[in-house]
């Protein structure tokens, strides 16, 4: 899991973690074991749909103003590290 | 400052006293006390005195600056002002200045409201103390031995130590109710699509809502005016059904049936209960009909609610990787960059929350945890709307305790996370609620009672918390 | 191949033609000065929140009408991995309800491909890496340009149907005609806004599926091609040798002509699809996709059968004119000229050999005409194709004047000759001085023979004249 997030995990917060993390699915095995066959998942609190912006340019940030907030620039690009991997 | 906003605002407009000097006096009330009680990760003196020569100014031209002319306002940091470093309580977002100001702040201002600073939270929101935060936590100006609450605790100080008559916060699980109840509040926690979320740093999109918090039912209204609207640069933005808040305050209660709801009661201290059956006795009095009522599924909600609010923020929170803006930690690939950043710049709940939504996301555990937690919001949803059948609103605590000390719930998460309890419901159902101050416990510290109304229905909020505050113990 | 057969299924990503991004109103622009079509949104600053592009949708479902899907309620996905040029680290998609689904291409030969969906998608920025090889592999660092980020794309997906790396051409070669001639994409492969990934297997007929592999960068329609031939034959080899097939993604490096193991470090990936909480469903009505259907153009099949229809469809070779013709959006072209008395194979032959797509093309009239001067003899093939390239310049111009001025009518090879000895007999100085090298008078000769042949002397012919009598 912390490989997936992208996080180091100490083995004393390991250890921590799953504890905590266990004692917090336990607590959910109050739904786990509910019966809700019948009922659609719910992902949005209201029935919205169709919601749709027109296809019209708006303003884009000043490069300098995005750029200056990076932790490194080259060229007027992010800059980062060496990546090992294309994306899958 | 104890003035209310509104008084404030009328004030202002009609030339009684000046933008300026009520910022001075908010900036020396700040300056004075908040060394102890750090509500404010960030005061900006400068911009709020321009903002006030501003207001001043248009004044004196003869142009109404708004509604809110001259009210001094306390921002949660994790709410976006372009070019003021937003730090949503975290080290890992290291200076950031957003290059865009979120539509709630631009509202306000269009109303006259003067931003003041951006206060204390819990890391990403993510907490009920404060305790959470990587600049430490913020002290309960009642008792500065206890939490004042969270996770918008900054917001709620600053309102209750007087620097601001109102002030901004989020609430995702209950993130204003509980802090309004902690520090004797009201803390309003608008439907959910009433009040855009562009600009608000997301923790759980599809809970989260930003609120205010004020001294008065009033002012929580007055405010509530501004920002509610619909917004098109959030997708999930209600175009209609916004009811007339301020008309709202004088409406009163005859008629109205109101469930005190058992579910939202059961597990509280005593001196709670005491006092919402108290305030459920204000309300009778006034010709309100109580009924009593058990919507025994809005016990499930809390553990509905750990398993999507962190998988909704395992994702939002992805994309602090050290790559375009905030912390990065060196190192020679991305990959290992991207994991020493993370490592170094989250605390430990945030990644207690993170690791916890990655499992529930994750294939084999998606439909167990994340799928069922999702029909349960269904079913508590279903729930609310049934008891809605029976009665106009529901009454309950805002919170099982008031406000505790701290660290005496850092070590046990489950502990901590129990505190939302009664809150959490609203947020999964979408539904308005609303923190009321009502009496106090025998330590003194300030007790909240909650209501609850349907989607949309947010002024019968207002038309009872104003009855419950004329009736309130003095 | 030892009998082997290939089995192919295509995954097609293709940008969409709107003038903004998917979910912001930065500009949807190639080539621009990096970072600068960029917003909080489509760089995933905190606190931004996306909204869907109507058009985008517009043009996804002219995607799927156009090829027989099922156009359907869906909503979008958020797909979870880390990756730099990704800025939200979670890429927006469709999942399990995707907008179109269940559809089928014709080949030109008849051939059905199945269409397993044809889903909504943002697009990532782009990285250049710096170091080595200018590769990914073997870079010291990588920079980043967030212009394409949140570009509208539209991933077709294809049931595993094809059996040859030709027929994989031809179906990307017909989905990008259609994808065009709907005005979704521009179909540019070259400019990367269509990108094609295969996966490719092998097996023997009547056996199940072989494990696949992915083949990536496949940017043209050559290298798709050669790209599963060469993974085929690989596969076969491996396979006669007693060795297994691992299922992989392989990069497709053009030069060597061969696929390689991309010797990926990255952890196995688990996506985490969950319902994006920041978009609403997608549910667009029937009468909606009625409007987009009824306004659809005529595909490239049905435009073929209009033109197979005037000519002679035993005949591979105008076959492949036709499609071509179509290919070029000349069709209408031909059959305007062919309803004005043009000749179908020869303006069939003429449009697709002659024509450039891209710029001016002739007038219907000067066309038609064109072709019926050649049908009835007066001009030869050469004259015909020389007349067709000089109305480039003038589009409506009568090819009978034009074949006059350029000599072509009046003018015989033998009288230019004559004309032109005339000319060095009457300027004897000027014609020694061009033999011994003074180029410049070439000019005064062409003037000299053009106000002898009161312009009718076509120019080209005039200087190999004289060329062919200075040596």
């Amino acid at each position: 899991m912390a490989g997936l997030a992208r996080l180091e995990l100490s083995p004393e917060e390991v250890e921590t973690y799953t504890a905590q993390l266990g004692s917090i699915l336990a607590h959910a095995d109050d739904i786990a074991g509910l019966d809700l066959g019948g009922l659609e998942p719910m992902a949005h609190p209201f029935d919205i749909e169709n919601v749709f912006r027109p296809d019209t340019v708006t303003p884009s940030l000043e490069r300098d103003e995005l750029l200056s907030q990076a932790p490194d620039v080259e060229r007027n690009r992010f800059k980062v590290g060496r990546i090992l991997g294309e994306a899958p | 400052m104890t003035e209310s906003a509104s008084k404030i605002a009328s004030d202002v407009r009609s030339g009684a006293r000046t933008a300026a000097s009520t910022v001075k006096e908010s900036l020396d009330a700040i300056a004075a006390r908040d060394a102890e009680l750090h509500a404010f990760l960030y005061v900006d003196d400068l911009g709020a005195r321009a903002a006030a020569i501003v207001v001043d100014a248009a004044i004196e031209a003869g142009r109404d600056p708004g509604p809110l002319a001259g009210v001094p306002l306390a921002l949660k940091d994790n709410l976006c002002v372009r070019g003021v470093a937003t730090t949503c309580g975290s080290k890992i977002l290291n200076g950031w200045k957003p290059p865009y100001t979120a539509t709630v702040i631009e509202r306000l201002v269009a109303a006259g409201a003067i931003p003041i600073g951006k206060t204390n939270l819990d890391e990403f929101a993510m907490g009920s103390s404060t305790e959470n935060s990587a600049f430490g936590p913020s002290r309960n100006p009642h008792d500065t031995s206890k939490v004042p609450g969270g996770s918008s605790g900054g917001s709620a100080v600053a309102v209750a130590a007087g620097y601001v008559p109102v002030s901004l916060g989020s609430d995702t699980g209950g993130s204003i109710r509980q802090p309004a109840a902690f520090c004797g509040l009201v803390g309003y926690k608008p439907t959910y699509g009433h009040v855009s979320r562009y600009g608000l740093v997301a923790f759980s999109s599809s809970l989260d809502q930003i609120g205010p918090f004020a001294n008065t039912v009033g002012d929580a209204a007055l405010i509530s005016t501004v920002i509610c609207g619909h917004d098109p640069a959030d997708s999930t933005s209600l175009r209609d059904g916004y009811p007339d808040l301020m008309g709202a305050l004088e409406r009163g209660v005859a008629g109205l049936r109101v469930g005190l709801c058992s579910d939202l009661l059961d597990g509280a201290d005593d001196e709670i209960v005491a006092q919402v059956r108290a305030a459920a006795q204000v309300l009778e009095a006034a010709g309100a009909e109580i009924i009593d009522i058990a919507i025994p599924e809005l016990r499930l909600g809390l553990s509905a609610y750990y398993l999507l609010a962190p998988a909704e923020a395992s994702s939002n929170l992805a994309r602090y990787d050290g790559v375009r803006f905030g912390l990065r930690v060196e190192r020679d690939d991305v990959a290992a960059m991207n994991v020493a950043t993370r490592t170094a710049g989250f605390g430990a709940e945030v990644k207690r929350r993170i690791m916890l939504g990655t499992y529930a996301l994750s294939a084999g555990y998606y439909d167990a945890y994340y799928g069922q937690a999702q029909k349960t919001r269904r079913l508590i949803t279903n729930a609310l709307d049934n008891a809605y059948a029976s009665v106009d609103v529901l009454l309950g605590a805002t919170t099982p305790t008031t406000a505790f000390g701290f660290g005496d719930k850092v070590a046990d998460p489950m502990s901590m996370y129990l505190s939302d309890l009664f809150t959490i419901p609203t947020n999964l159902a979408g539904h308005p609620a609303i923190s009321v101050p009502f009496g106090v416990g025998a330590t003194g510290m300030p007790i909240g009672v909650q209501i609850l109304a349907p989607g949309r229905k947010d002024d019968l909020l207002f038309q009872v918390g104003a009855v419950l505050e004329k009736g309130a113990p003095a | 191949m030892n009998g082997y057969e290939t089995i192919i299924g295509l995954e097609v990503h293709c940008e969409l033609k709107t003038a903004t991004k998917l979910f912001c109103g930065c500009p949807n622009m190639f080539g621009d000065e990096p970072n600068t079509n960029c917003c909080p949104v489509c760089v995933g600053l905190p606190g931004s929140l996306p909204v869907l592009n109507e058009r985008a949708v517009e043009f996804a479902i002219r995607i799927g009408l156009a090829l027989n899907c099922e156009v359907r309620w869906s909503n979008f996905h958020r797909k979870n991995y880390f990756y730099p040029d990704m800025p939200k680290d979670f890429q927006i998609s469709q999942y399990d309800l995707p907008l179109n689904s269940n559809g089928t291409l014709e080949l030109p030969d008849g051939t059905v491909i199945g269409i397993t969906r044809a889903h909504m998608e943002e697009d990532t920025g782009k990285s250049t890496h710096l170091g080595g090889s200018g590769r990914i592999h073997g870079a010291d660092s990588s920079l980043i340009d967030y212009n394409r980020s949140g570009v509208p794309l539209v991933e077709i997906v294809s049931e595993p149907d094809m059996r040859s790396g030709a027929q994989a051409r031809a179906y990307v070669a017909e989905l990008r005609a259609i994808l065009v001639a709907v005005g979704a994409t521009d179909g540019r492969m070259e400019e990367g806004s269509m990108r094609v990934d295969a996966n490719v297997s092998v097996r023997k007929p009547g056996e199940p599926f072989g494990t696949r592999c992915e083949i990536k960068n496949l940017n043209s329609l050559r290298s798709l091609q050669r790209a599963i031939e060469f993974e085929a034959l690989r596969q076969v080899d491996a396979l006669e040798s007693g060795e297994r097939i691992i299922q992989e993604t392989r990069h497709w490096d053009e030069q060597a002509g061969r696929t390689g193991s991309m010797r990926s470090k990255e952890e196995a990936n688990d996506y985490r699809y969950f319902p994006e909480p920041d978009l609403v469903p997608l549910a667009p009505s029937d009468a909606w996709i009625e409007q987009i259907r009824s306004a659809l153009p005529a595909l490239p099949k049905e435009r073929r059968a209009r033109l197979l229809a005037l000519v002679d469809k035993s005949d591979s070779a105008t076959i492949d004119l036709v499609a071509t013709v179509v290919d070029r959006e000349l069709d209408d072209l031909v059959i305007e000229a062919v309803a004005s008395g043009a000749p179908a194979q020869l303006a069939v032959t003429r449009a697709a050999n002659e024509l450039d797509a891209g710029g001016v093309l002739p007038s219907t009239a000067s066309f038609a005409a064109t072709c019926q001067m050649e049908a009835a003899g007066a001009l030869s093939a050469t004259q015909a194709k020389a007349v067709l390239a000089a109305l480039v310049d003038e589009p409506n111009a009568d090819p009978k004047e034009l074949a006059s001025r350029l000599g072509f009518e009046q003018l015989s090879e033998d009288s230019l000759g004559a004309t032109i000895e005339e000319v060095i007999g009457a300027n004897a100085d000027e014609w020694s001085r061009y033999v011994g090298g003074d180029d410049k008078l070439a000019q005064f000769f062409i003037g000299k023979v053009m106000a002898a042949t009161k312009g009718k002397a076509n120019g080209k012919a005039v200087i190999a004249e004289l060329q062919a009598r200075r040596n």
